[in-house]
């Protein structure tokens, strides 16, 4: 028997598994995907410094390489069963069974689908790409910037809370990182297209974390980005292949047309699928946002109602990096006290 | 009153002690849902009476929050009740009835807008 199952082999997942290692604790890794770092892979740059995704990556597949860490690749947990001596045992899409003293669930998030709001146009208009799409069109950018459509753009619009704060598509929370992440790629953009005039359109703005208001003056001082306060009703597209945005200048208390050779919509995170069912397989308690209930928000965000299992990143609600690696060092701990005090 | 040659100019602060709270109240109490509005504009970016005419449901609404309901009557008569207001709200506001509730607001409590 294992001491430590972890669900999830991206950052939060692997920092669980460096951290319990460094604590004494044998752990193994049951990701779905062909590698390793889950979302991480996909981002270009990383908020609030712009730093590269890539380079943070490379720090967790060095860790992983030089621990020597146990992970099981293209393979996905199917249930969780506790056992009557409260030992787990978990089924997966492989054909051995995994037997632990604990269980981490570090299953993360998924991307809104922005198809669902389709009167924003995300698969029917060329131009209309999300904050995911851009970050994959930045990370693989060779030469001039384009839009889809092959133009430099001229005029660009970023949508805050897309699939965020928003009843009709079922997601009343806000996503909190895709504020400072439509701030983050409004510099980007600024800086590889100078010429170009961009819009973020929001209805509030919550630049929450170290470093964020400041790169949000930044965007205004030094980018002349510019800060509608209005959300975003539908979209139109033009003959020519440009978008025609309907706005509620909120501020000015006008309605608004806004043309723009591109949009971005800032797509927010939802609770993974995968991890409602097996949370359902094992009696893991979901809140009404769907994302896992923490036993305690404010000194227990890593336990569950299930004994010897524990949550580490996102699987607990939205959360950007650098809170994803201090949760899931949190969750080492948490386990060490939970070992101890059951003398497991 | 005493002239003293010259005149005062009523003071345009909203006192939050002295707000005209009933139509607000009647609205509040048959369509809780206004409670949660966030003021984002979806409404009035979608609005097609709003993009013809000055009719800003929004703004109407704040107005008639802070109890300020001297332009209510013909604001409102401006609206077309297509209900598209309705589809977009985030917070899921029945939009629609708290138009309805405006209107019959104004007849119960016999509001009339300031000439």
């Amino acid at each position: 028997m294992i001491d430590v199952l972890i669900i999830g082999g991206g950052i939060a997942g692997i920092e669980t598994a460096c951290s319990l290692q460094d604590l004494g604790y044998e752990t193994i890794i049951v990701e779905k995907e062909k590698t390793i770092g889950g979302h991480l892979n996909d981002w270009d740059t990383l908020f609030p410094t712009h730093r590269s995704a890539s380079e943070v990556l490379a720090h967790y597949t060095d860790e992983t390489r030089k621990r020597a860490l146990t992970i099981y690749l293209n393979t996905y947990v199917i249930s969780v069963k506790k056992q009557d001596d409260g030992t787990f045992e978990v089924h997966t899409s492989r054909d051995v069974v995994f037997r632990s003293k604990a269980v981490v669930v570090a299953s993360g998030y998924k991307l809104f689908n922005a198809e669902r709001k389709e009167e924003y146009g995300y698969k029917i208009y060329d131009n209309v790409l999300t904050s995911a799409d851009l970050e994959v069109k930045l990370k693989d950018l060779k030469g001039e910037f384009k839009t889809p459509t092959d133009k430099v753009p001229e005029r660009i619009a970023f949508i805050h809370c897309v699939g965020s704060r928003d009843e009709k598509s079922g997601n009343h929370y806000c996503s909190k990182l895709c504020c400072v992440t439509a701030v983050k790629q409004a510099i980007h953009l600024k800086q590889l297209c100078p010429k170009a005039e961009i819009f973020c359109c929001y209805m509030d703005l919550r630049m929450y974390g170290p470093g964020f208001e400041e790169m949000y003056r930044e965007a205004q001082e030094k980018y002349h980005i510019q800060f509608i306060r209005g959300r975003l009703s539908e979209v139109g597209e033009n003959s020519n292949g440009t978008l025609q945005l309907k706005v509620e200048d909120t501020l000015a208390a006008r309605p608004c047309k806004i043309q723009v050779d591109m949009l971005v919509l800032m797509v927010g995170m939802e609770s993974a699928k995968s991890t409602e069912l097996f949370a359902q397989s094992c009696g893991l308690k979901c809140a009404p946002n769907r994302f896992i209930q923490p036993l305690d928000h404010h000194i227990g965000s890593n336990l569950t109602n299930v004994e010897g299992l524990f949550t580490a990143g996102t699987s607990i609600g939205p959360m950007s990096v650098f809170d994803t690696v201090n949760h899931a060092k949190a969750t080492a701990f948490a386990i060490r006290d939970y070992f101890i005090n059951t003398a497991r | 009153m005493r002239n003293f040659g010259f005149s005062t100019t009523k003071s345009r602060t909203i006192d939050y002690g002295d707000i005209d709270r009933r139509l607000i109240s009647y609205i509040l109490e048959n369509e809780p849902t206004f409670n949660a509005c966030l003021s984002c504009g979806s409404c009035t970016a979608i609005c097609s009476a709003g993009n013809l005419t000055s009719f800003n449901i929004r703004k109407l609404s704040l107005q008639i929050r802070l109890g300020d309901l001297e332009k209510t009557h013909e604001e409102i008569d401006k609206c077309m009740l297509c209900g598209k207001c309705l589809l977009e709200c985030p917070r899921g506001i029945n939009t629609r009835n708290v138009v309805m509730l405006i209107k019959k607001g104004l007849t119960i409590f016999e509001i009339k807008d300031k000439a």
